[in-house]
């Protein structure tokens, strides 16, 4: 319909043009996709303990499971002071390279006695974090291939408005890590070496430096 | 099947590794990491540009963490070692819905705040203001299946923390949320409406201008409680994957 419902009133029609190739005007409500501006995020602040402490927290896996490895590392400031008011948070897959998650390929699919997320602070011992978990499976990278075996990290602090978030892989993967194809796309081996956690007595050891001349490679997600 | 809600499973066969991808805020509206007048940034801020990293399964799957993290005792925080806690009693209530505009159920909300006095139960905190011995300051709720949370708490106290002269943090409530996925992960702060102390607190003032007003809860009279308590309203808005709730799924159902 071209044409005003009413007749009385004069030239009026669907377009509520002002005059000729003025566009109609408005929010973007009515014409964009709906969507809700997310909200912002803020520091932790010094006293994250508090809402944010479990008793299980650095349990990926209980205690006594077989095979169980220890992330263990520092987090170190600008000055190469340790952070002891920090708070590591790590998400992984299974060692057979699962989620216990509905958009998991497969499926959810839950690894006994395997909660893939592990939470730990650094006030004790001050400035260093552990996480007892099972070591990753390869999981796929969408293009084909296998990523290797990884573990990804959120970390908080008092003096950081946002997570930084980043990834840990694993020294004794050497041709897994030739092949991942996150590792490949940064600058240079100092910069993969920034991320990749050496064997130990009872699992492994990263040090995550917030600034520095061995600054972390931190991702934008 | 209708996309009502962001855990509900894929058909395995057809949508192998095809995941959601979320979508990142505009920076404009993003608080940085680092800020300069928040003087602990200097030392702790990254100082590099982050690498992207494309979103894979690792990203888009996060831990689902049940019912077991709480208990009814959690969402209200002015009963605790046996006695009230002294303050405003509040109600701090809303949605946790992604920015596609869908709830968010199962969401694990962890808050922390700070008592009446603007003191928090933490060996860290020593300013001279009193402890509640019916107070601790912790909370925890799982959203419900419409992405709704509520705690009943005091308001807390603003409080003095010597980032530069006389600085005082703006009344606020610290939370932390998980969505269903890494990407979504998200700690924050709520404030409440007109508080004077927005001016000078660079905590505050580090989200951009045009986002601060998403940080503030409002006040909602017809949710207060005759004779026993205000009420504040906060949405909370995660990174959404781009699908509207009314959009047809990837097994060709219609909406
Ligand atoms: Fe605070």
């Amino acid at each position: 319909m071209d044409r005003h419902f009413s007749r009385q009133v004069l030239d009026a029609d669907e377009s509520n043009d002002r005059y000729e190739g003025m566009p109609r005007r408005g929010s973007g409500f009515l014409d964009e996709p709906l969507r809700r501006g997310t909200t912002p995020s803020a520091t932790v602040g010094p006293y994250l303990a508090i809402g944010l402490t479990w008793a299980d927290g650095p349990d990926v896996v209980p205690e006594g499971t077989e095979g169980a490895v220890w992330l263990r590392g520092r987090v170190l400031d600008g000055n190469g002071h340790l952070v002891p008011d920090a708070m590591i948070e790590t998400w992984q897959a299974d060692p057979d390279g699962g989620f216990d998650h509905p958009d998991a390929p497969q499926g959810a699919r839950r690894f006994p006695g395997f909660r893939g997320f592990g939470r730990s602070h650094t006030v004790q011992p001050p400035g260093e974090y552990g996480i007892r978990t099972l070591k990753p499976g390869r999981v796929p990278d969408g293009k084909g291939g296998l990523q290797a075996p990884h573990v990804d990290v959120s970390l908080f602090a008092r003096g950081l408005l946002d997570r930084v978030v980043t990834r840990i892989y694993f020294g004794d993967e050497a041709a897994a890590n030739a092949e991942d194809d996150v590792l490949q796309r940064l600058p240079d081996d100092a910069a993969r070496r920034t991320l990749i956690a050496r064997p130990t007595a009872d699992g492994y050891l990263l040090d995550f430096h917030l600034q520095g001349e061995d600054e972390t490679v931190f991702f934008a997600l | 099947m209708t996309g009502t809600t962001s855990r509900e499973p894929r058909p395995p066969s057809e949508s192998a590794l095809i995941l959601p991808h979320y979508l990142r805020e505009a920076e404009e509206r993003r608080t940085p990491v680092g800020y300069p007048g928040y003087r602990s940034t200097a030392l702790r801020a990254p100082l590099r540009t982050p690498v992207d990293l494309p979103q894979r399964l690792t990203e888009v799957t996060g831990p689902v963490l049940g019912q077991d993290r709480v208990t009814a005792a959690d969402a209200d925080l002015t009963l605790r070692r046996g006695g009230e806690a002294q303050g405003q009693r509040i109600f701090v209530f809303g949605r946790v819905l992604d920015s596609d505009g869908r709830p968010v159920p199962d969401a694990l909300v962890e808050v922390w705040q700070a008592n009446a006095a603007g003191r928090y139960r933490h060996v860290g905190d020593n300013w001279p203001a009193p402890l509640d011995p019916h107070f601790d300051g912790l909370g925890r709720v799982i959203t419900d299946g419409l992405g709704r949370y509520e705690f009943t708490t005091i308001k807390p106290g603003a409080y003095p923390w010597g980032n530069h002269h006389n600085a005082w943090r703006p009344a606020h409530i610290h939370f932390s949320l998980f969505g269903s996925a890494f990407t979504q992960r998200l700690v924050t702060q709520m404030y409440f409406p007109g508080d004077p102390l927005f001016e000078q607190d660079p905590i505050y003032n580090s989200i951009p201008a045009s986002a601060r007003h998403r940080a503030i809860s409002t006040f909602d009279l017809d949710r207060t409680q005759d004779n026993w308590a205000l009420a504040f309203r906060w949405d909370i808005v995660l990174r959404g994957s781009g699908q509207t709730p009314f959009e047809t799924d990837d097994d060709g159902d219609v909406a």
